[in-house]
């Protein structure tokens, strides 16, 4: 409060300051007006401090408000239901570092479910508390994955209180344009006018929510100013045409094959050869398909690969890179490259009119297998081409799937988002049934949450042999966490049996069975409070 | 009475968790997973088994009816106060009817609940005579009541003396002086048995090191502690009033005088200070029929938290009398009548001039009051340079935050909570500004503790 008496009940002007000065120097050195030197100076002087300390204090008045704020946008999104707010505050109650780490024991871990919420509360359009949102936005300082779904989230407030405090600094920049919003699509002369005068972040931004909205006019946008832009900015606004490419890309693309700088053509190059009908597509396929050749003299056909001699200028323009990485050889880099950007739908004409199923079986002569194969699932994953993801994936249960085989499980995950769903899920489902969950963590990152019914019971079932095996819980703790996070929460009433502790075998790990039923109750727990997290929001 | 609707929110099961840490444990115990057998009876009773990492379930109890707030039982080790089992099983209870349905309670927990209400009707029953058996011989106890003041009068007089020389040779000289004169006036202070003062004398001893303006802070608190010292030295000439205020700041015991006041109280905040020694818990209390605010004062052993804990926003129904001298403000809850319950009430508010005359009016009864609690009206936060304050919605007028309150999570939430309009804000008002404790959004909804 400010220091302001009323000016009615000050007896002298000053005095205070005057007690102040002799009570810094000392009575010795100086005394108060008005009142004696001597012995009973420095009593004389706590009495007359008293009662001005006192009066000083009773005569307090308010100050002068500063300056308003603008209030926060209205936030038109309905409020939480009372449960749901409820369970917010107790997962953002549980924030890292407010207590020892050490042991997980048998409690959930809900700073790992705050995700799941936010993205349950965000799909059915809910406002968040406006009490929540500090703990909101430090939630999201700390971790930038969670940023997207919480300042979406947060809404409209939580800007308006990003810009009263530096620590919250981050939402303004993940905002494109400090907040402001992005001119609607129809709105082109608000469009024209930020792509000719923003600053880049916020052209970036702008090209990529057009390009969702409307391909072609944000393919027209980028080609008015193409020439005049910078190297780096012009392989940034390429790769924003990744969303919705499509054949009418087609010339634009071509055009930048010539351009001048390497990486911008190297860019668009990939972006054509993901378009199985581009003349590019074409013009590799022929190259590639001089390459490869079913040999019929042996006892069984094979396939028999010729890699290519040179790399002429044409396939330098065609985003053929000539230079390869240290330790591989010129011609075998050149050749993956060219069977890479050459449409799949090509190669069962050129190999006998053989199935891709057919043609991943053939044996390939001299030791090409592996770099054949591994172009085919580039290719695969680039074209988007199910049909040869499952070729190339196999059977889940075949051995060597588990195995170092042709195909590493970096490419067998990437393939695997080629498929749909439920055959991902599938297929997961019948490699960790066979070889069991060591090598799944990263396959499972690949399937859609919650899991379909058959991969989570493929798990469970891993699991329980997991434990019956006699080995510690946390060599599967990766495989637990996820599962938490992922198991569909309708599966908890099957885990019932996991929870009590079995009886120690010989050959178990010391004490395994206690950790396995905590953890097996950590898992269960977690799945309830998922459960009850998607009733308290209600449908979406 | 029933259980029916008065189950509690998970923010007000987490306000009575002793500290963050208890407060994180038991959210994550607030799930089915680690209870079995949790049931609740219509008595206001909670209990269930807690899987921990032993072989045997902790027991846990809570009495959400106790006479003298929430009490707990629970079979852990822990010193918590609630322990996280406590506090995850009411935030279980608190989730609804599904995990912890209505039911018999279970021998173990009925033999502490009956335990617990016999020893309460026992204690009710001996207080009723009047004097406690643990009085003793009256005769005795005025003995050694005249000798404390016989060692407090000692003790003020030195004090008075110190104070003196402090004066005659300037205060600047403190500033080198250290920690050192003080701390050692304080323990005089304890041994004269004058706990208030040798705080207050603590307390002096931080000022040369508190920034800018510090020794007109410095000579402020030596003024006051003169007074106080010459209050306690002239008590027998002072009105009856000021003459408890004194003896109560200086540190005597003092008991509740003032006639049980019945009433629904709104607990408007709780919040707990801490020193080396001793942790105190302070709770607001608004009663909505006599709007009376009383503070009731709780305290742990240094690192502990104080046994009292009430569920804030929540209204309780019952007794509470005051203790005599301060203007009255303290208060000893006395016989509760019903569980708490929520409430969409919200306690009047005033203006920002109001709240400042307030404070100076309550100066008159206890000038070394610090704060007054009062309930602002239409107020929006404001940022002022470096620091905040609540500006009056249909005045020009502002009451400025303390300094401390700009380091708290709970400003962050007032913004929030208010985004640039009028809300309504319950806090302590004094002469170092106002520290905001709870407020209430413009349109319905519960109020939002900001400690």
């Amino acid at each position: 409060m400010p220091q302001t008496p009323a000016p009615a009940q000050a007896p002298v002007p000053g005095a205070w300051e005057e007690l102040v000065t002799s009570a810094l120097l000392g009575t010795e050195r100086r005394t108060p007006p008005g009142h004696a030197p001597g012995r009973a100076a420095p009593t004389a002087l706590l009495d007359a401090a008293a009662v001005e300390t006192v009066r000083r204090r009773a005569g307090l008045r308010p100050a002068r408000s500063a300056e308003r704020l603008e209030p926060a946008p209205e936030d038109p999104r309905p409020p939480l239901p009372a449960a749901a707010a409820r369970r917010l505050t107790m997962l953002l109650a549980d924030r890292p570092g407010t207590a020892g780490g050490g042991r997980r024991g048998t409690a959930p871990d809900l700073m790992e479910l705050l995700p799941q919420w936010l993205a349950a509360a965000n799909a059915r359009g809910f406002a968040a508390p406006p009490q929540t949102l500090p703990a909101l936005l430090d939630a999201a300082r700390g971790r930038t994955d969670l940023r997207p779904a919480t300042l979406t989230f947060a809404g409209p407030r939580a800007l308006w209180l990003a810009r009263l405090n530096p620590d919250w600094r981050f939402a303004l920049r993940a905002a494109p344009g400090g907040g402001a919003a992005l001119p609607r699509p129809e709105d082109t002369a608000r469009v024209r006018q930020l792509w000719e005068e923003g600053l880049f972040a916020e052209r970036v931004a702008l090209l990529a929510a057009l390009r969702a909205r409307d391909a072609a006019g944000a393919r027209e946008l980028l080609a008015s100013t193409w020439p005049t832009e910078r190297a780096e900015d012009r392989l940034m606004f390429l790769d924003s045409l990744r969303t919705g490419l499509g054949p009418q890309d087609e010339p634009f693309l071509e055009r930048a094959l010539a351009d001048r700088s390497r990486n911008v053509r190297a860019t668009a190059a990939e972006l054509l050869s993901a378009l199985p009908g581009s003349a590019l597509a074409a013009r590799m396929a022929a190259r590639a398909l001089t390459c490869v050749s079913v040999d019929r003299t042996g006892a069984a056909p094979a396939i028999v690969v010729e890699a290519p001699h040179e790399c002429d200028a044409d396939m330098e323009r065609d985003g053929v890179v000539p230079k390869p990485p240290a330790g591989r050889g010129e011609r075998s880099w050149w050749f993956g490259q060219l069977v890479e950007a050459a449409p799949l739908g090509t190669w069962p004409a050129r190999l006998g009119g053989r199935t891709p199923e057919e043609i991943v079986a053939l044996p390939v002569a001299d030791d090409w297998q592996s770099e054949l194969h591994a172009a085919w699932c580039r290719a695969a994953v680039r074209q988007r081409d199910a049909g040869w993801a499952r070729a190339l994936l196999g059977s889940p249960t075949a051995p060597e799937a588990g195995g170092p085989g042709a195909v590493s499980l970096a490419e067998r995950a990437k393939l695997l988002g080629t498929l749909n769903a439920g055959e991902r899920a599938e297929w997961v489902a019948g490699f960790i049934a066979t070889h069991g969950l060591s090598e799944a963590f990263q396959l499972l990152g690949m399937c859609a949450v919650p899991w379909a019914a058959p991969l989570g019971r493929a798990v469970v079932d891993a699991l329980n042999i997991a434990r019956d095996a006699g080995s510690y819980p946390w060599s599967f703790s990766g495989v637990m966490g996820l599962a938490e996070r992922c198991l569909d929460p309708s599966e908890a009433g099957r885990l019932d049996g996991l929870l009590a502790i079995p009886d120690e075998t010989e050959d178990a790990s010391p004490g395994a069975g206690g950790y396995w039923a905590e953890a097996f109750q950590r898992l269960v727990t977690t799945l309830r409070l998922r459960a009850a997290m998607t009733e308290e929001l209600g449908a979406p | 009475m029933t259980q029916q609707g008065v189950r509690w929110s998970a923010d007000q099961v987490l306000a009575l968790a002793p500290d963050a840490a208890s407060r994180k444990a038991g959210s994550k115990l607030g799930a089915a997973g680690p209870w079995s057998e949790a049931g609740s009876s219509d008595e206001g009773t909670v209990w269930g088994l807690c899987k921990g990492s032993g072989s045997k379930p902790y027991q846990t109890i809570v009495d959400i009816a106790d006479v003298s707030g929430p009490a707990y039982k629970c079979s852990c080790p822990s010193r918590k106060f609630p322990c996280k089992h406590a506090l995850g099983l009411l935030l279980l209870w608190a989730g609804g009817e599904g995990a912890v349905p209505t039911a018999q309670a279970p021998d173990w927990a009925e033999q502490w609940i009956s335990g617990r209400r016999r020893r309460a009707e026992e204690k009710s029953a001996a207080d009723s005579p009047g004097s406690g058996p643990g009085a003793g011989d009256p005769d005795a106890a005025r003995r050694r009541a005249e000798r404390r003041a016989e060692r407090i009068t000692a003790g003020a007089t030195e004090l008075e003396q110190r104070l003196t020389d402090l004066l005659r040779g300037g205060l600047a000289g403190v500033e080198q002086a250290g920690y050192g004169m003080w701390e050692e006036t304080a323990a005089r202070m304890v041994d004269a048995q004058a706990s208030g003062l040798a705080a207050r004398v603590r307390e002096l001893g931080a000022i040369p090191a508190s920034g800018p303006g510090w020794p007109v802070r410095l000579l402020e608190e030596c003024a006051l502690l003169h007074l106080l010292g010459q209050g306690w030295l002239g008590r027998d000439r002072l009105p009856d009033d000021l003459a408890a205020t004194v003896r109560a700041r200086v540190g005597l015991p003092v008991s509740p005088d003032g006639p049980p006041v019945r009433d629904n109280w709104l607990v408007l905040a709780q919040y707990d200070t801490a020193d080396t020694r001793l942790t105190t818990r302070r709770i607001w209390l608004h009663g909505v029929e006599s709007n009376r605010t009383a503070l009731l004062l709780s305290y742990g052993a240094a690192g502990r938290a104080p046994e009292l804990a009430l569920p804030v926003g929540l209204t309780l129904e019952a007794e509470v009398s005051a203790y005599p001298g301060g203007g009255r403000q303290r208060a000893s809850l006395g016989k509760q009548f019903a569980p708490p319950a929520p409430t969409a009430i919200r306690p009047p508010g005033v203006s920002t001039t109001r709240a400042a005359a307030r404070y100076g009016e309550a100066l008159r009864d206890d000038p070394w009051l610090e704060s007054v609690p009062v309930t602002l009206e239409r107020v929006v936060p404001v940022p002022d340079g470096d620091s905040w304050q609540l500006a009056d919605a249909d005045e020009d007028t502002a009451l400025p935050l303390t300094p401390a309150t700009h380091h708290r999570p709970g400003l962050w939430r007032l913004v929030a909570l208010s985004g640039g309009e009028p809300v309504k804000v319950f806090g302590e008002c004094g002469h170092r500004g106002f520290t905001p404790l709870a407020a209430w959004p413009a349109d319905p909804g519960p109020a939002v503790q900001l400690c």
